[in-house]
């Protein structure tokens, strides 16, 4: 230790720019099926990345190697300037600064909300259970169910455990937010409520990676768009760009369908 | 009419048995919480010996097994487990060994049935907290599993406590035996039965009952 900082910044004592997630030319088969091909994408500290694409295309399994829940066949993945570790504790720790919200919630059943926020806390940042309650009442509170702390996961609606959801992502502190399509199991009426808490987000300079068709989420949040099709990056470009003038054939197609129905 | 009772240890008797249940169930449990784990744990060895270790053992009959405890572990491999001298401790312990490698099987079986049931989701979700294996399986896997074995689990258990009259072969003192003494000495054959059959439904009956209402109690929401 240098002993100039004792905060957690400790550990990134690199430039402050820079880039927070590095892929590249990254491969993965699922089978005979190649699911990434050669990607290179490079996403900066507090920049917020909107993936989308059609279905198969492969964003999820992107989404699930920056962690490594899904391992790659060749290529490199960086997080924060380290290269991603192999199985084992480095691995769990690498995890623990990548922040991950699914599709289907998955918060822990047999565990209330405050537990589902605190479990990371105390048994992967080793913090004592009066501050991880404190600053998962804190979270709770940022992300609008409070007053659902001592439920069950089940007895919540999809928004709020998609919130829930968030809160304890959020609750580990993470470097970057990776979001699986984290609207597209919600009644429509519910969906602005969690969009909402992912735009203060991408307000209060969080790094996301967010797997979306919501438009109007990319447009007021994103910083750029990143679409694919068949394991392929095939365009990227802001918002504006992507949504009003595509390039691509294959992204023309996409909007198409998803403009009109 | 109970007169023929005089003589025999009927509570001692029972008492054994209750023993060996209480035993042998703590040991399945631990044993086959293990194994259930070892069965969906990313190493395929330890994947392929909990594989192989059920698929055999459950195909044995138990009698084998308690017998060869006897007879393979303790009279040739000289497998004492501290009570050489003492040849009914060491057949009592034989037997606990037996049964809970027995029963070991059936309740890693249950278990697993059980993880089946908790959503792959979940998992994820916790490694991607951070938690490694252990951790996943010990917080959010296996608490979950139990919760909703409950019911399996008592089947396997009480099955556990009426084949501890299978520890009789090697000459445990538990019911079973006394049950043969009784009827090879007395004449009152139906008699000493019933009491036998109502001695054991009075071990089992508040074992299910009393697991059937942890099982609403603990049951997890979904
Ligand atoms: N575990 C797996 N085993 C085999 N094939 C898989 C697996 N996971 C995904 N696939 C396949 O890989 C391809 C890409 O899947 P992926 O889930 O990444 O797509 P996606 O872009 O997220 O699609 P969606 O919009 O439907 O969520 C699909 O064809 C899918 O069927
Ligand atoms: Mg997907």
């Amino acid at each position: 230790m240098s002993g100039v900082s004792v905060t957690k910044e400790t550990d990134d004592a690199r430039p402050a720019s820079g880039d927070l997630v590095v892929l590249s030319n990254v491969n993965k088969h699922f089978g005979a099926l190649h699911v990434l091909q050669d990607i290179d994408l490079t996403i900066a500290r507090g920049e917020v990345v909107v993936v989308i694409g059609p279905s198969g295309s492969g964003k999820s399994t992107l989404c699930r190697a920056i962690n490594r829940l899904e391992p790659i066949d060749s290529g490199s993945i960086s997080l924060d300037g380290k290269p991603l570790p192999a199985e084992g504790k480095e691995l769990a720790r690498l995890r623990a600064d990548v922040g991950m919200v699914f599709q289907s919630f998955n918060l822990f059943a047999h565990k209330t909300v405050l537990e589902n926020v605190t479990l990371g806390q105390i048994k992967v940042r080793k913090k004592d259970k009066a501050l991880a309650d404190e600053f998962a009442r804190t979270l709770l509170d940022r992300v609008g169910v409070a007053n659902q702390a001592d439920k069950y996961p089940a007895q919540l609606s999809g928004g709020q455990q998609q919130r829930v959801a968030i809160a304890r992502a959020l609750a580990m502190e993470p470097k970057v937010m990776l979001f699986d399509e984290p609207t597209s199991a919600l009644d429509p009426e519910m969906i602005n409520e969690v969009l909402e808490v992912m735009q203060q987000l991408a307000r209060d300079g969080m790094t996301m990676v967010v797997v979306t068709h919501e438009m109007g989420f990319a447009r007021s949040a994103a910083n750029r768009v990143v679409f694919m099709a068949d394991g392929q990056i095939v365009e990227e470009a802001t918002p504006e760009q992507f949504f009003t003038n595509p390039r691509s054939d294959r992204a023309k197609d996409f909007l198409s369908k998803i403009l009109h129905h | 009419m109970f007169d023929f009772l005089e003589g025999y240890d009927l509570l001692g008797a029972f008492w054994v048995t209750v023993q060996l249940a209480v035993f042998s169930g703590i040991g399945s449990l631990v044993l086959g919480t293990i194994l259930a784990a070892m069965r969906v744990s990313p190493v395929p060895l330890m994947r392929g010996f909990a594989t192989v270790y059920v698929n055999v053992v459950r195909n044995i009959p138990l009698t084998v097994i308690i017998v060869f405890a006897s007879l393979g572990l303790a009279d040739i491999f000289g497998i004492t487990l501290g009570a050489a001298d003492d040849f009914d401790a060491l057949s009592f312990r034989l037997a606990i060994l037996g049964l809970t490698v027995y029963t070991a099987a059936f309740v890693c079986e249950a278990i697993r049935s059980g993880i089946n049931t908790v959503p792959v989701g979940q998992a994820e979700a916790a490694r991607a907290i951070g938690l490694n294996f252990t951790q996943v399986l010990s917080l959010i896997v296996l608490p979950q599993a139990f919760r909703s074995v409950i019911g399996p689990l008592t089947n396997v258990l009480i099955a556990l406590t009426k084949n501890t009259t299978v520890a009789a072969a090697i000459g445990v003192a538990e019911a079973a035996l006394l049950m043969k003494e009784m009827i090879e000495n007395e004449s009152q054959l139906i008699l000493i039965s019933a009491i036998f059959a109502f001695g054991f439904v009075v071990l089992t009956l508040p074992t299910g009952l009393i697991l059937g209402w942890v099982a609403k109690r603990v049951a997890v929401k979904r």
